[in-house]
């Protein structure tokens, strides 16, 4: 019998619904609340709910520390980039109007979705980062801690 | 249901869920285990979150949950596994001045509350001008059914563009204060980890 069974058992149950809901919540934000912010904590719980339960060390198979620095810098990026594509396109600094030229609607929707992307990376692999930082200050939880 | 009803069923909801927040928020200031404080935290962030949906801010509600309820409880249980469990009983020096400045405070910050205006109103300051504005142009400039959406990400990108930087010097000083066991092998990490 392995410790915490139920555990184990409700957590893989749980944890592709919850990453499912991240991405409902990160693409639909223009039709319903939310958007990238909510969509990266909850995909950012997605990973340390696997972390609490399975172990750190499998959290880090799955996302290393090394990707988690990198999709942190690589949200604000997106972001600027729009801003920059903006400006590229003859408009000014996230000005989507200019993203699609026929349609300034459309270009208003592609913008928002690009940089509620950005947002979104940043969010979950900063709330990621913060937890990975703090959790692997303590070697292993023990099982007489839960 | 008619419209009277509605309405004070929502006022109803509206004490009961503050009576909780206060309940949860004296539980926090009377209990010395750390760990039930962090627990009545999350319940403190969850039942506010209920609040913001009884007063129609979903979106507020959603990332209070996300955020209070969930990542903070999270990170606090996390900080909690570094200290002691138990807080220190506090040297306790009644004074007077404390509770009269709360006193005071409170009293002239309940007395500015008679000024505001309805909840609902539509020419309260923060519905009659910008806000206004944004609910008649977004259909038209930007035509997404989610108006807070339009408004964070389009109309006012830069400042969600300096909140989405915000996060990332967040992440980037906890990784250059803890580091995340990059430089140092994970079973020495408590010893070395001085860097």
């Amino acid at each position: 019998m392995t410790p915490h069974l139920v555990l184990r058992v409700v957590t893989k149950i749980l944890l592709s619904p919850i990453i499912l809901f991240a991405f409902y919540v990160q693409f639909h934000g223009d039709f319903s609340p939310g958007g990238g912010f909510q969509a990266g904590v909850i995909f950012g719980v997605a990973v340390i709910l696997y972390a609490l339960v399975f172990g750190l060390d499998m959290a880090k198979k799955v996302f290393s520390p090394r990707i988690i620095q990198i999709l942190m810098a690589l949200g604000v990026m997106i972001y600027a980039g729009v801003g920059y594509v903006g400006l590229f396109m003859g408009g000014a600094f996230l000005d989507y109007n200019v993203l699609d030229p026929s349609n300034p609607v459309h270009g208003q929707h592609y913008g928002i979705m690009f940089v509620e992307m950005g947002v979104g990376i940043t969010v979950s692999a900063v709330m990621v980062g913060i937890f990975y930082a703090f959790a692997g200050r303590n070697v292993e939880i023990s099982d007489e801690d839960w | 249901m008619t419209f009277f009803a509605e309405f004070d069923m929502s006022i109803f909801v509206d004490v009961v869920l503050l009576t909780f927040l206060l309940m949860a928020a004296f539980a926090i200031v009377v209990m010395r285990h750390l760990f039930s404080v962090v627990m009545v935290g999350g319940v403190y962030s969850l039942v506010s979150a209920a609040f913001f949906v009884n007063l129609d801010a979903v979106d507020v509600a959603f990332t209070e949950a996300a955020v209070g309820g969930g990542i903070s409880t999270v990170l606090l249980l996390g900080g909690l596994m570094l200290t002691s469990r138990r807080e220190k009983l506090p040297v306790t020096r009644r004074s007077v001045i404390p509770l009269l400045a709360a006193v005071v405070t409170g009293s002239a910050l309940i007395y500015a509350t008679f000024d505001m205006p309805d909840f609902e109103d539509p020419d309260s300051p923060a519905n009659a001008y910008v806000g206004r504005d944004y609910m008649e142009r977004t259909p038209r400039e930007i035509d997404v059914p989610n108006v807070v959406t339009a408004v964070l990400a389009s109309y006012r990108g830069f400042d969600t563009m300096g909140e989405t930087a915000v996060v990332f010097t967040a992440g980037l000083g906890v990784l250059v204060l803890l580091g995340m066991g990059l430089r140092v092998a994970p079973a020495t990490d408590k010893e070395e980890d001085g860097t």
